[in-house]
């Protein structure tokens, strides 16, 4: 489904993906765990094409998505949904136009139709009664949702996350983790989630991989990555400030 | 004794250094500006259009701007009469002072003064929109929403931007000729009938479309400048108010050289 060879990134003299690897199957939950500036957001930017690559290939379903021109990458979009870290919703809308906002756009919907339709997906996660809200009324957790409801909304066959729980509070981040196995058991969709949330990985993924250095240093299932022998990715998991990792900006 | 000698050859080479860098930076930016010019203008011209999108800015520039250009246009005339009716005075020539107000508001104050206030009007929140969007993921948002930003975003802004400018010098041009009325008849105690004639004797059509062209470019410049500044913030908050900064500094500027130019073209 999603794979991803040799990829190289680089900004300015910081090269930050040095040929990343990985392999996502068709329903499968991945997540990458990876440090703080370690380009994990970098990977996923390039999976929805954002980013253009400094070499390497990015294939869905066998075709590169760097190789795409400009509308057929737009096209290829739409099989996409994401939701952003700090969820990105846009701040001019009303929420259910937010989540109507590519069934409007892409699919011609009516007004009321698309409005019906984005009150259904706002049920799927959790909310009820917040059409009319502005983005700015919200809370955070409730802004996660409607990035959600609104990432889902034209039922595309890839989800990508962007730090689903950074920022919520444990209960409401186990909320969020609840709702993204709902969606890959409901929606049968291909997920790849970015985090540094331990809990989250393993209770969301099917398999972990871990980006170190700009490259994926391992890969497996969260009962493998617990028990790996991998001294990065053991001082990575239990979160120790001792180890192989040398954390930037600090001298030992 | 080596040192000293070499002191004024470092200042040199230190300022020719500051002096290029500043040059490639500035050629730089023109260069993304224009870039993104051709991309709006690519983008213009394909469907779907943004109908919708577009009317919005156009209300949000143009009505929102209305107010502001009213007053300083009024006041300009005003004090563009007083100014010119006391020093024509001198010389016997006070009959003149419709003409002066007519011909400096239609072809250089009304696009000029329109043009700079919607720069630090329209052009500021432009830029501080577009950079919110870029540094709250916004902008990414839309693409992974199978949505070019360019489109959305930067044409329905540099459709208005265009339409505007010109739309608003008209009723500056008649507002301010209005005002330099009212000073010279109702307080300089001047005849009415010698203003209007005065005024309708010496304008030419030509005054007022060249103004109205340059009121078009203005309405351009601020537009894709704005928007520039605003796509590519980065930085967070900071980045925000810079590129805000930014975007007004550049636009003026940018009205206030154009003009020159494009005076000695049109007006030759």
């Amino acid at each position: 489904m999603i794979e991803i060879v040799d990829l190289h990134k680089a900004f300015g003299r910081n090269h930050v993906l040095r040929g990343a690897n990985l392999k996502v199957e068709k329903g499968e939950s991945m997540v990458v765990i990876g440090g703080s500036g370690s380009g994990k957001s970098v990977l996923i930017k390039h999976i929805i094409g954002t980013l253009k690559p400094d070499s390497g290939s990015i294939l869905i379903d066998g075709v590169d998505i760097a190789k795409l021109s400009e509308n057929e990458l737009y096209e290829t979009r739409k099989r996409f949904g994401m939701l952003f870290q700090m969820a990105a919703l846009f701040d001019s809308m009303k929420v259910w136009e937010n989540v109507a906002f590519a069934l409007m756009r892409h699919g011609k919907l009516k007004e009321k139709d698309a409005k019906e339709i984005a009150s259904e997906k706002l049920r799927m996660v959790g909310l009820m009664g917040v059409e009319d809200l502005m983005p700015s009324e919200l809370s955070g957790g409730m802004k996660k949702r409607v990035g959600l409801a609104r990432a889902i909304a034209h039922s595309p066959e890839i989800l990508l996350y962007d730090e689903p729980t950074t920022g919520l509070d444990p209960i409401m981040a186990d909320a969020i983790n609840d709702l993204i196995i709902e969606m890959k058991q409901k929606l049968l969709v291909t997920s790849v989630a970015i985090t540094h949330d331990m809990h989250s990985a393993y209770k969301i993924a099917d398999r972990i991989a871990m980006l170190y250095e700009g490259r994926i240093i391992a890969t497996g299932t969260p009962d493998e990555i617990k028990n790996t022998d991998n001294a990065i990715v053991r001082q990575f998991i239990t979160g120790s400030a001792v180890g192989p990792i040398k954390i930037e900006g600090v001298t030992a | 004794m080596a040192n000293i000698l070499l002191k004024p050859v470092e200042l040199l080479g230190r300022s020719v250094t500051m002096f290029w860098s500043t040059f490639v930076l500035f050629t730089a930016e023109l260069g993304s500006i224009l870039l993104l010019l051709c991309s709006a203008i690519k983008q213009l011209v394909l469907p779907p259009f943004e109908l919708k999108n577009t009317f919005k800015q156009v209300v949000e520039i143009g009505i929102k701007s209305l107010p502001v250009v009213l007053i300083t246009a009024v006041f300009t005339g005003m004090v563009l009469a007083l100014q010119s009716y006391t020093g024509f005075k001198r010389f016997n020539a006070e009959v003149m002072v419709g003409t002066v107000v007519a011909l400096s508001i239609t072809r250089e104050l009304g696009p000029v003064l329109t043009g700079l206030i919607v720069a630090g009007r329209a052009g500021a929140a432009m830029a501080a929109e577009l950079g919110t969007m870029r540094v709250t993921e916004q902008i990414d948002a839309l693409e992974t929403l199978a949505t070019n930003p360019v489109k959305y975003l930067v044409v329905p802004r540099f459709i208005a931007g265009i339409i505007i400018l010109p739309s608003l010098t008209v009723v500056a041009d008649i507002i301010g000729i209005i005002g330099g009325f009212f000073v010279t008849v109702n307080v300089l105690g001047a005849n009415s009938s010698v203003y209007w004639r005065r005024t309708w004797d010496y304008l030419e059509t030509s005054d007022i479309y060249n103004g109205l062209i340059k009121a078009c470019f203005f309405g351009a410049s601020i537009a894709i400048i704005s928007c520039y500044k605003g796509f590519y913030t980065s930085g967070g908050a900071e980045g925000v108010g810079k590129a805000t900064t930014g975007a007004v500094v550049l636009s003026s500027m940018t009205i206030l050289i154009s003009d020159y130019f494009l005076s000695a073209w049109l007006f030759k």
